[in-house]
């Protein structure tokens, strides 16, 4: 019974299907060979390696403080950065979706800004904008807040570069909300707060849900753009990525993958959390 | 009124998040005026490492572009069993950390790696190396065609191919003439999103470059350096060419867009 079920699995794997198109083989062997080499093999690398100085170092790495400090900055950062793009977000694609902006155009181009500049660029200006002398670093700094060198700049950093996912996230939905039915729901008698609470917002939660997904995986593993600005300090300001290249240089391969491995189990786990939200919250606006 | 303070915000808000970082590249690199600027980009390193950046760019395009395409075919043409699997497995570089996508480069061939000291003993060197630089970069901008083309293969449907296989073509005729023609536009958008990512990368390549100005520096680490040894002009003048070159790639992908506007729009 199994063994006929592998069979016809296999045969399946074999024909590739009932398509009658051509170029099944080749295309098939392409991509086995390149993610083979280039994912399936890296994956295994970074899975085996922690345990190849025996189950004891692992043990020994799980005691590292400054690595638990590292990657607590960089989740703590990510999720505070993706949390405050989401009125952010909110407000841009509105604007660019319902607001009538002059220049939309423009405007909406301009919001993939932070994806086209190199994370490296983007570190060295947002480190220079808000160094104490910078643009908008001094005015800052007369009245108290220096971003430059601690937390605040990381989330700042991170909310530049997670900024285009949460509005490229949530616009493409709200152009296809209904107009009709704010119209509706203020010749009901909606008040603006309701109709922005209930008919606006409501249906947009899996969406806003997403797009803090993904600002937040992208902020949890961001290196270039936030190292400059960030002060580095072990224990404070130290993101987990730049501790990795740390341990890499003090050639504690082992000690990197670890921190490696937990960051690719966060990202793994928040993409599952979204789904899930996504389908538990799609089936219950659908059936209301 | 409230809505003209609404676009006041909005333009404001564009101002001071996205355009103002633009603007501090330039007034950096400017800040001597334009000759100085212009003579930091005669340094041979800096030369050479433009140089690097445009070999590498080229590499990964190349050849994520042939895999893309034929995973594409493969993903959307035929239904078998791991091919789920393969799904996650091609979009996988995109959720993880840049720093980690070079890591696993030096697992394999660093000197510590699997394979990094018998490698070394035959003379070949891929870690701390231009091949291990080129091996990160195809790495994290695996996943850029690929996606973009499937759902808009998905969305074509077999019907042209299967009737031109009836006819007889053959797959590279399929390919060329009838597949590729329908899906222009998501591959070269697709083409381009590769183009930006290879230039710009910064955190995988760092990890397994060695950093040797002159020979394994690429643009973004080449930067990197002239910041930290307080090159201010020299940093800002190769960043303000990176991110322009990273920009006019990145907005070239609404140029098919444009122009089918143009032309459908008689006005």
């Amino acid at each position: 019974m199994v063994a006929g079920k592998m069979k016809k699995a296999f045969a399946l794997f074999w024909q590739g299907g009932d398509s009658t198109l051509p170029g099944y083989r080749l295309s098939l062997t392409v991509t086995l060979v390149w993610t083979g080499f280039f994912i399936i093999l890296p994956l295994f690398a970074l899975a085996l390696r922690p345990w190849q100085n025996g189950f004891g170092m692992v043990l020994n790495e799980l005691h590292d403080t400054r690595m638990f400090a590292a990657l607590w900055t960089s989740f703590s950062s990510a999720v505070a950065a993706a949390l405050l793009n989401i009125p952010l977000g909110l407000f841009l694609a509105w604007m660019l979706v319902r607001g009538h902006l002059p220049g939309r155009k423009m405007a909406d181009a301009l919001i993939d800004l932070p994806l086209a500049i190199p994370t490296a660029v983007s570190g060295i200006t947002l480190a220079t904008l808000y160094s104490p002398r910078g643009w908008l670093g001094a005015p800052l700094s007369k009245i108290g807040i220096d971003v430059a060198y601690t937390r605040t700049g990381i989330v700042l950093a991170l909310m530049f570069v997670g900024l285009p996912f949460m509005v490229r996230t949530i616009e493409p939905v709200l152009k296809n909300l209904p107009h009709e039915l704010e119209e509706a729901a203020r010749l009901l008698g909606a008040r603006p707060r309701q109709v922005i609470g209930r008919v606006l917002l409501a249906p947009l939660i899996p969406t806003v849900i997403t797009g803090f997904g993904l600002a937040f995986a992208r902020g949890m593993g961001e290196y270039g753009s936030v190292i400059f600005i960030a002060g580095n300090q072990p224990f404070k300001s130290e993101i987990a990525p730049l501790l990795i290249v740390v341990r890499l240089q003090e050639f504690d391969y082992s000690g990197a993958t670890a921190i490696a491995l937990i960051l690719l189990l966060i990202s793994f786990l928040s993409l599952i959390f979204v789904g899930a939200v996504r389908k538990k919250l799609s089936v219950w606006t659908s059936a209301s | 009124m409230t809505r003209f303070f609404l676009w006041c915000a909005t333009w404001g808000l564009i101002g001071l998040v996205l355009l103002m970082p633009p603007a501090v590249i330039l007034a950096e690199a400017l800040s001597h005026g334009i000759m100085p600027a212009l003579k930091t980009l005669q340094d041979p390193d800096g030369i050479a490492a433009i140089e690097l950046t445009l070999e590498v760019t080229v590499v990964a395009v190349v050849l994520n572009t042939i895999f893309g395409i034929l995973a594409a075919w493969l993903l959307t043409r035929f239904r078998f069993p791991g091919r789920g699997l393969l799904l996650v497995l091609v979009e996988l570089p995109l959720s993880i950390s840049p720093v980690v996508s070079g890591l696993v480069w030096l697992l394999l061939f660093g000197a510590q790696g699997w394979w990094g000291s018998a490698l070394d003993r035959m003379g070949i060197q891929i870690a701390f190396a231009v091949p291990g630089i080129i091996l990160a970069t195809l790495f994290v901008t695996l996943p850029y065609v690929v996606r973009t083309l499937i759902p808009l293969m998905e969305q074509q449907g077999r019907d042209a191919e299967e009737a031109a296989t009836l006819a007889g073509a053959g797959f590279w005729q399929i390919l060329f003439r009838v597949t590729l023609p329908g899906a222009r536009v998501a591959l070269f958008s697709g083409v381009l999103m590769t183009t930006a990512r290879a230039m710009g990368e910064f955190g995988a390549v760092s990890v397994v470059s060695g950093h040797i100005p002159g020979l394994t520096e690429t643009m973004p680490l080449h930067i990197e350096s002239l910041y930290n040894g307080y090159q201010t002009v020299a940093a800002f003048t190769m960043a303000a060419l990176l991110a322009f070159m990273s920009m006019t790639v990145v907005f070239l992908r609404s140029l098919p867009d444009f122009m089918n506007r143009t032309r459908e729009d008689p006005s």
